[in-house]
């Protein structure tokens, strides 16, 4: 077991990540979820998983995060396997799920100083400037001593975030983080994506089927069909393709006579 | 069945390893004090209203019983005995483990559980701050702390309740004090201690149970439904089923 000293020893290297997926299949029972997926990501990298509902990106995601182990095939950050606690000792790894996941029985200020407080990585006044910076970054300091509950679903991602924020990460995941937001608040999450690589050279990967939000941040977005990665591309070369796939999910065809609805309505 | 089997054997291993890495941050505890004093304060002091309850009318009951049956044989001075020894070896102990299950172990289940449903434990993995730490060893220690304390409390309440029988109902017509100086010369300290390690014991292991419990769970509301359910149901066969081995052990 590395102890605390030992763990802010190693961390005192805080440059971004790479990551490696090499021929990841999971399963789950008789379902086959990811199909041998392959690619990397180099280190301070945005890089957008994008695809339909049910196409594998969260369970990628938790693989990433070492929240699941694989059935066949590897993932490695810095050639380490996330799964390990001894890799997530050396590399600060953040998640933002879908839902912000908050403690409930927490407030806001005591989730974004939960892993500081437990890594003893400052003192207290420090843990209270990071904390607090990082509220205000994401404009939320007004809401420190609410509880999560008190909070909408745009503030509790907000919060997520800037939980995230606090561990200073070297790699963050982010899942769906633009989902049940208004535009608005969308285009602000994207901009703190972005900002954030500029900032702290973070390594970021994110899960999105926000066809905006991907086409403006990333370096590089891979399509996500069916349990593997139909495509790795930039965002020019996706918005230039021609592959049908591709165009159906970037410019879906909203038909308001589909035939399929029509026969609804007669039966009914 | 067999998978019926496969799945205990997967929980009974998953616990023991939960135990293990929550006592291997032992180290820990002089910095989780304040979570330890909560729970303490949750399993303990908000389940005394209900103990004392409970006890007080199990130990009247039984010196009730005890005086019907006793003064047929013209033995009614042995109901301190009886009530004493009967509380501080079993009473005492089982019904304190059986109210700590259902008031306690049900909702630490559904609080668990519920974390693990919202992806909170995750939350905590990705943070490399391990859930035992976090969640099982505060909750470990306060019932290791609480116990003993809700035990004693619980034979004191129904030593007493058996008392008020015994100096009240006229057909027994027994004093409190000659009930008392028979629960003395009769119960020793080592069956109260019995009563203690047993106590210990069976609050560790519905603690146990339903943080395993809480921290497996997948799904969704049905799914916490019914772990609370089985945590607790699986909590009163362990303390049953213990209580036997226990005392003859003890014996």
């Amino acid at each position: 077991m590395v102890s605390s000293r030992e763990t802010i020893l190693e961390r005192q290297d805080r440059s971004p990540v790479a990551v490696k997926v090499a021929e990841l299949e999971k399963s789950y029972g008789s379902q086959q979820v990811l199909k041998g997926v392959n690619f990397e990501v180099t280190p301070g990298e945005i890089f957008v998983v994008m695809g339909p509902s049910g196409s594998g990106k969260s369970v990628l995601l938790r693989h990433l995060a070492g929240l699941e182990t694989p059935s066949a095939g590897s993932v490695t950050i810095n050639d380490c396997n996330p799964v390990l606690p001894v890799t997530r000792n050396r590399f600060a790894l953040a998640l933002v799920f879908q839902s912000g996941a908050l403690l409930n029985s927490l407030s806001v200020y005591d989730n974004l100083a939960l892993y500081p407080h437990e890594h003893r990585l400052c003192s207290k006044p420090e843990m209270r400037d990071r904390v607090m910076r990082a509220l205000r970054i994401l404009s939320i300091e007004h809401a420190a001593q609410k509880m999560p509950s008190e909070l909408s679903g745009g503030m509790r991602k907000r919060v997520a975030i800037a939980r995230a924020l606090v561990m200073e990460p070297q790699l963050i995941l982010y899942d769906e983080p633009t989902s049940e937001l208004d535009p608005t608040m969308a285009a602000t999450i994207a901009e703190i994506i972005a900002t954030l690589r500029e900032e702290y050279a973070v390594t970021s990967i994110v899960v999105s089927h926000d066809r905006d939000l991907s086409l403006t941040i990333a370096d590089r977005i891979a399509l996500m069909h069916e349990g593997n990665l139909h495509h790795i591309a930039t965002p020019a070369e996706f918005r230039a393709s021609d592959d049908p796939i591709i165009t159906e999910f970037l410019n879906p065809k909203i038909d308001l006579q589909n035939p399929r609805f029509k026969s609804l309505e007669a039966t009914s | 069945m067999i998978a019926r089997v496969y799945q205990f054997l997967d929980s009974f291993g998953s616990g023991i390893i939960m135990t293990w890495r929550a006592f291997a941050m032992l180290p820990a505890a002089p910095r989780i004090l304040k979570r330890i004093a909560e729970h303490g304060y949750r399993i303990g002091y908000t389940s005394m209203p209900i103990i004392a309850i409970l006890l007080f009318f199990i130990g009247a009951v039984l010196a009730l019983q005890a005086g019907i049956t006793l003064r047929e044989f013209g033995a009614k001075e042995f109901i301190g005995a009886l009530v004493g020894a009967s509380v501080a070896r079993e009473l005492g102990p089982v019904m304190v483990a059986i109210i700590l299950a259902g008031r306690v172990g049900s909702a630490i289940t559904a609080e668990l559980a519920s974390m693990r449903v919202n992806s909170e434990v995750d939350a905590l993995i990705t943070m490399n701050i391990p859930p035992e730490r976090l969640l099982v060893l505060p909750r470990l220690l306060a019932v290791l702390l609480v116990m003993p304390v809700l035990t004693i409390l619980a034979n004191l309440i129904a030593w007493f309740g058996g008392a008020i029988v015994c100096e009240y109902v006229s057909f027994i017509g027994l004093s409190a004090d000659a009930f008392f100086l028979n629960l003395q010369t009769y119960v020793s300290f080592q069956d109260v201690l019995d009563g203690l390690i047993k106590a210990e014991i069976f609050g560790f292991v519905v603690m146990i149970i339903a943080c395993n419990i809480g921290l497996r769970t997948r799904g969704g509301p049905r799914e916490i439904g019914l772990a609370v359910t089985k945590s607790v149901v699986l909590s009163l066969v362990a303390i049953l089923t213990l209580d036997y081995f226990i005392t003859k052990v003890l014996a």
